[in-house]
């Protein structure tokens, strides 16, 4: 079995983000970026698969700019075997990128498709149901656990009202939540050894995919802001200001 | 055009944030009509065309739609979409599996999980875990959009009364089993919908002092919350998590024990009326968004918190 796994760089979870001054973005300056935090989770998971025998290759595919590959680098040194860079520049919606993942699924064949279920950035939440249509694939969202048995995927999913599971026939796509696995962290001599593993460039134009925009940023905002509020010195002072002052209860 | 609303349900009723999901649907455009999928869902179904702002109701029924498989809603909603300018469902795990499928199979670029209708193309959605807002305009023809239900208040649920289209099944999708579903039953109000929400964090340090918050939780008539952290440790189930990833809550009380509020969790509860933050780190960034903060230890604050509780006469339930 194949395991495609798709990767983005995102500001790190632990930055505070800052709006900027002219409404048209946030600042990524100087910003600490990562991947995606259920990204990691994604590769962890295929990385595990195959080290159980149960996957052959796991390959690791991101959309972006120049700097995004720093990602497939990361998921090299975790296990990954190789790694895939669709280069494009600009803002990329779900849609685009899904179709460029369709591009790659069509030419790599893979088994499974793991990526991480939302990006902490934009919060969408859409790329991996998205590729699941596009492919007319079963889907598996918000996987907290995974069992592999033959051409098959036993998937638990996290939702509202508590968990679901699932059956899916391969090629498939899962994707992850946080709760399913414990990233490993990349040891030296890995971080080493990923940089021989090859790295495959292709450009978003020569896959033939219109990724442009369908939709408008018109303006990028601060949320209102609360205002301050106080310490209380005691427990009875607290339930006094609940019942009397905020009375909410 | 009008807006096609997708239901969720049970398939006896409706599922709460339907109501939600109407009222936003009835902000985007006057004309709404509602599909609703499922099998010998006939009473959510009447339910649904009492909704004043329902104008007409498509019922879908077969066996395959019994567990809300997106595989098989997709196609029929896709079909149906031809007269309809907008999609709209909630953004809830219900609304998040589902909606993208559709909107792929109709090449739409989704906005997902908006908190304010500005114009039938254009909406206000947070993303960066709420520390930004975004204005997006759609420049799609159809528009698939879903709604976070905390940011638009239910309908009316009583008076309407919409013809029911029966409209037949597609074919189902065979690469996906529905095997079982774990729901933790409750006698507790619903953490989207509860007027006051008790959560815990990893300061509770085991599964059995969540306790103290069940008791107070009890009293006080709340839902029962958590950080990601307490959730992690297993501590308590997932359906519990208040956070980017997990629940948005908007009470008129929040109250956060032992949850030291990194990011992730204040953007799934920070819009609540009133926050009260209980913990013993002074310098907890929990204390950045609170109304009351109580800077103490929680298994000294909590019992004292249930005994003050017990000497109010009344308490709003």
């Amino acid at each position: 079995m194949k395991i495609l796994v798709a990767v983005k760089r995102v500001i790190d979870y632990n930055v505070q983000i800052r709006v900027k001054e002219d409404g048209t973005g946030v600042v990524t300056d100087n910003v600490k970026m990562s991947t995606n935090p259920p990204d990691d989770n994604a590769i962890e998971e295929a990385v595990k698969i195959k080290e159980t025998g149960k996957a052959t290759e796991v390959v690791a595919v991101t959309v972006g700019e120049e700097k995004a590959q720093e990602t497939v680098r990361k998921a090299l040194a975790v296990g990954a075997d190789r790694g895939i860079h669709v280069k494009v520049d600009g803002i990329l919606e779900p849609l685009a990128v899904s179709k460029i993942l369709q591009k790659i699924v069509d030419k790599e064949k893979p088994d499974l498709v793991f990526m991480g279920k939302q990006a902490i950035d934009d919060d969408c939440n859409q790329t991996g149901q998205m590729l699941s249509a596009l492919l007319n694939w079963p889907q598996a969202t918000f996987a907290s656990k995974i069992d592999v048995k033959d051409n098959k995927l036993e998937v638990t999913r996290e939702i509202d009202e508590g968990l679901e599971t699932i059956e899916i026939n391969v090629p498939a796509i899962v994707t992850c939540d946080l709760r399913l696995n414990e990233p490993r962290y990349a040891s030296l001599p890995n971080i080493m050894k990923a940089k021989k593993k090859p790295i495959e460039e292709i450009a978003a134009s020569d896959l033939g995919v219109d990724v442009s925009p369908r939709l408008e940023q018109l303006k990028v905002e601060e949320p209102p802001k609360r205002k301050a509020g106080i310490k209380v010195a005691n427990v009875a002072e607290l339930v006094q200001k609940l019942k009397n002052e905020a009375k909410v209860i | 055009m009008a807006v096609l609303l997708i239901a969720e349900h049970n398939n006896k009723e409706l599922r709460p944030f339907t109501l939600n999901a109407a009222t936003a649907a009835s902000q985007i455009d006057s004309d709404v009509h509602a599909v609703i999928i499922g099998q010998n869902s006939e009473d959510a179904a009447k339910q649904l065309s009492e909704l004043p702002v329902v104008k007409k109701v498509f019922s879908v029924e077969g066996a395959h739609y019994e567990n809300f498989t997106a595989e098989n809603f997709a196609p029929v909603i896709v079909k149906l979409a031809e007269n309809y300018s907008h999609i709209v469902c909630s953004a809830n795990t219900f609304g998040k599996n589902l909606m993208p499928r559709i909107a792929a199979n109709l090449d739409t670029s989704q906005v997902s999980d908006i908190i304010k209708v500005i114009s039938p193309d254009t909406f206000l959605r947070p993303i960066y875990a709420g520390n930004a807002f975004a204005t997006i305009k759609s420049n799609d023809a159809k528009k698939c959009v879903t709604i976070r239900p905390t940011s638009f208040d239910p309908c009316e649920s009583t008076g309407g009364s919409a013809s029911i289209e029966k409209v037949d099944a597609s074919e189902e999708f065979s690469n996906t089993k529905f095997i079982k579903r774990e729901e933790i039953k409750s006698d507790r109000p619903e953490l989207g919908t509860a007027r006051i929400v008790v959560s815990g964090g990893r300061g509770m340090q085991s599964g059995d002092n969540f306790k103290l918050i069940t008791e107070i939780a009890d009293k006080l008539g709340a839902a029962i919350g958590a950080s990601r952290a307490a959730v992690d440790a297993g501590y308590i189930s997932n359906d519990h998590q208040v956070g980017q990833t997990g629940k948005v809550v908007v009470p008129d009380l929040y109250i956060a024990v032992g949850i030291s509020g990194a990011i992730q969790h204040l953007a799934g509860m920070k819009e609540s009326k009133v926050i009260v933050a209980i913990n013993k780190d002074g310098e907890a960034p929990i204390f950045s968004v609170a109304d009351y903060g109580l800077e103490a230890d929680l298994f000294e604050a909590l019992p004292q918190f249930m005994e003050e509780l017990n000497k109010l006469n009344t308490i709003q339930k």
